[in-house]
């Protein structure tokens, strides 16, 4: 009977082609919208994760001069300057005991062009480290090796640099692991590379691979001059929940040495506690665009009832032919509820189609990430639609009585 | 060809299950004098079938107070099996009134009805759906056929309520369209067939459960001279293959093919005549013209 319920709202749905597609766009555009909204919100979330991620969730990033209130404090907060004193403090296990380790970080200066053979390029960042960078960070070396204690303590020429730089200088299309041992010219000195780091890609805001990394005691030398000066700090804490902590010795540290230094005087940005941020309000952005998307749905499945209540209308004679020839009313109610059903379900499979199809497309630029729960969510939602919304139309048709039906015109 | 090879089986299988139905009547035959009518012609030995429709004192009344109408006063009615019955009356006279009982269509404000040896009056409305499928075959003035729908399916509709298996109901359905002459028509739609072909339709949905009587609501009301006659001749055949026919109608003509003739007036019967015995053929058929051997025997 079940079989034949279905069979018979096929054959009321075929029978009127051009109102059951209006109907089922309806449904179509509701599930479409979710699923391609919230991959949208879920494309963007997983974006700014990366992007959060690749500096390492565990880690804090430490630079002079506060922002806020503490700016208009005067002259002195601003001439605060992070020192090496202050890594072997921080590095301290009694001063910060939940830092495990420290990377100064060095800026070799804003437009370092970089040259060989006769090719030139300006490099992104042109950064002087340690040798634990590659760790804190997470920059491992795809070819060759990344810089070694005896490189800072000889305060070798050479550096690692990403791909972006190999690429500039050798070619796009060469193999950029083939420019390590090559001597390249940056700035005023030549350097050799030895190493290639392993590409990471852009995180939105630049391209992390444009990069080239040497010894800090090499950049000092060469280019910053010995000023005993560091630009920044990226500590790492003991685990991703000790982030908070780390943060308050930190502060407490860098206060006790600087004479007249605030909490404002340093920066101390927690990736944990942004990451958390941007996921807050991603999830924020998922749900508004979700529940837009359900809107659409809620009025699709609106426009099912709509069209059941004509159809029953309309086929008021027909119900009354049904019973008189021996119709229960379960027969009636289950023929009606199911051409509603499949009314939304039909456009409900349309929709995932869809949603599938336009996910493949950059929306604002971002990527969408269809999100299966979305897909079952939404199917869901149009099957409970139609059976909600068919509930009524259809009742109404059972409870009709055959001699009135019958006489219905 | 297939379709005309099953037709036989069809009417013997028909003839058969109209048997069998009888004998489960009798086991549920109620005891009292008035529901048993023994024809004297007949010899005592032969069993005799209960009645199809048993109405006692039935009355039907409209609105309330002092816009109460009275559609029907007190009617009581007997019609045996295989009996060719026509309902005449002008309009008003509560025919339909009649028709929508008879036809578990409605119900009666008093009185007891019994078809088929159950009581219908007092039944839940699913339980008068399984009545109306499997005794009552409806044939109506507009034919009623459900549009857009080919006249194969049309056909099976009652089949699939009753829950028959799709390939059974198939084979019947096809055997009740070829019945009616249109063996080659099954998946035209109703708009694709002529008024007679559509009454031909109809007839064949309401013999295709093989019910205990074919109830007809001015069947040839809207059928030109022709598919009148068409029409009426099927019902001749049906009755003498053995079903109990009840036709509502105003026209003479149609009255004429029935056995017997009841007459209504302001919702009472005024006049209940016999043309033909039950047991016989029908008024309108010429023996002469009747080939089938099986239908010659029913007139020896």
């Amino acid at each position: 009977m079940n079989l034949e319920s279905i069979r018979m709202a096929m054959r009321g749905i075929v029978a009127n082609r051009m109102r059951s597609a209006l109907t089922m766009l309806g449904i179509l555009i509701g599930v479409g919208a979710v699923i391609i909204l919230v991959a949208v919100g879920a494309g963007s979330a997983a974006k700014s994760r990366q992007s959060l991620a690749a500096l390492g969730s565990n880690t804090l990033t430490v630079s002079a001069g506060g922002f806020g209130q503490g700016n208009r404090g005067g002259t002195q907060s601003r001439n605060l300057q992070i020192n090496d004193a202050d890594v072997t403090a921080i590095n301290d296990k009694t001063q910060a005991p939940d830092v495990t380790d420290v990377v100064p970080i060095v800026n070799g200066g804003g437009s370092v062009t970089a040259s060989l053979n006769g090719s030139s390029a300006t490099v992104g960042q042109f950064l002087g480290t340690t040798p634990n960078y590659s760790s804190v960070r997470n920059a491992p070396v795809q070819a060759g090796a990344f810089l070694t204690a005896d490189d800072l303590a000889n305060h070798a020429s050479v550096a690692v640099v990403g791909t972006t730089v190999a690429k500039n200088l050798l070619g796009a299309t060469a193999d950029p692991n083939s420019i390590v041992g090559t001597n390249v010219q940056f700035g005023n000195h030549t350097i050799t590379i030895i190493g290639v780091l392993k590409a990471k890609g852009s995180n939105g805001f630049q391209d992390q691979d444009d990069i080239a990394i040497l010894p800090m005691s090499t950049v000092r030398d060469s280019y910053t001059g010995n000023t005993g000066t560091i630009n920044q700090l990226i500590v790492q804490a003991s685990n991703a929940n000790t982030t908070g902590a780390a943060q308050a010795e930190i502060s407490s540290v860098l206060q006790a040495h600087h004479k007249g230094a605030t909490a404002n005087s340093f920066r101390v940005l927690n990736q944990a506690a942004l990451l958390q941020t941007a996921n807050a309000s991603n999830r924020t952005f998922t749900v508004l665009l979700g529940s837009v998307a359900a809107i659409s749905l809620l009025v699709g499945g609106i426009g099912v009832m709509n069209i059941m209540l004509v159809t029953v209308t309309e086929r008021t004679r027909e119900i009354g032919i049904r019973k008189a020839i021996g119709a229960r009313t379960g027969a009636i109610l289950g023929q009606f509820l199911t051409e509603a059903v499949l009314l939304s379900l039909l456009g409900g499979i349309l929709g995932i189609a869809s949603g599938y199809a336009g996910s493949h497309f950059q929306i604002v630029g971002v990527k969408p990430v269809i999100q299966t729960y979305s897909v079952i969510l939404a199917i869901g939602v149009a099957l409970a639609v139609g059976l909600f919304f068919g509930i009524y139309p259809a009742s109404r048709a059972a409870k009709l009585r055959p001699i009135d039906a019958l006489r219905y015109e | 060809m297939v379709a005309a090879a099953l037709v036989p089986g069809a009417l013997a299988a028909a003839l058969a299950g109209s048997v069998a139905e009888m004998s489960t009547d009798l086991q549920t035959l109620p005891t009292g004098p008035a529901t048993v009518a023994v024809d004297p012609d007949r010899t005592p030995a032969v069993r005799v079938p209960a009645p199809v429709i048993v109405m006692r004192s039935i009355s039907k009344v409209y609105g309330q107070g002092d816009v109460e109408v009275h559609a029907l006063r007190n009617v009581s009615l007997t019609i045996e099996r295989g009996d060719y019955v026509a309902i005449m009356g002008a309009s008003g006279s509560g025919k339909s009134t009649l028709m929508n009982i008879l036809g578990c269509l409605d119900e009666p404000t008093t009185g007891r009805y019994r078809l088929a040896g159950a009581d219908v009056s007092r039944l839940e409305d699913n339980d008068v759906a399984d009545i109306r499928n499997r005794r009552i075959g409806f044939i109506f003035q507009s034919f009623n056929l459900i549009a857009r729908t080919s006249a194969l399916v049309n056909v099976e509709m009652p089949l699939v309520y009753g829950g028959m298996k799709r390939a059974l109901r198939r084979e019947r359905a096809i055997a009740s369209l070829t019945r009616v002459g249109l063996g080659n028509r099954l998946d035209h739609h109703p708009n694709q067939l002529s008024g007679g072909q559509q009454q031909r339709v109809a007839i064949a949905r309401a013999i295709v459960t093989n019910p205990a009587m074919i109830l007809a609501d001015e069947p040839t009301g809207a059928l030109d001279s022709g598919s009148t006659g068409e029409v009426l001749g099927i019902f001749d055949e049906l009755n003498i293959e053995g079903r109990t026919v009840v036709v509502i109608t105003h026209e003479d003509e149609v009255a004429a093919h029935a056995k017997r003739v009841i007459r209504l007036r302001d919702g009472e019967i005024v006049s209940d005549d016999r043309q033909a015995p039950v047991r016989g053929l029908p008024p309108q058929v010429n023996p002469a013209h009747l080939t089938t051997p099986r239908l010659l025997e029913l007139t020896s």
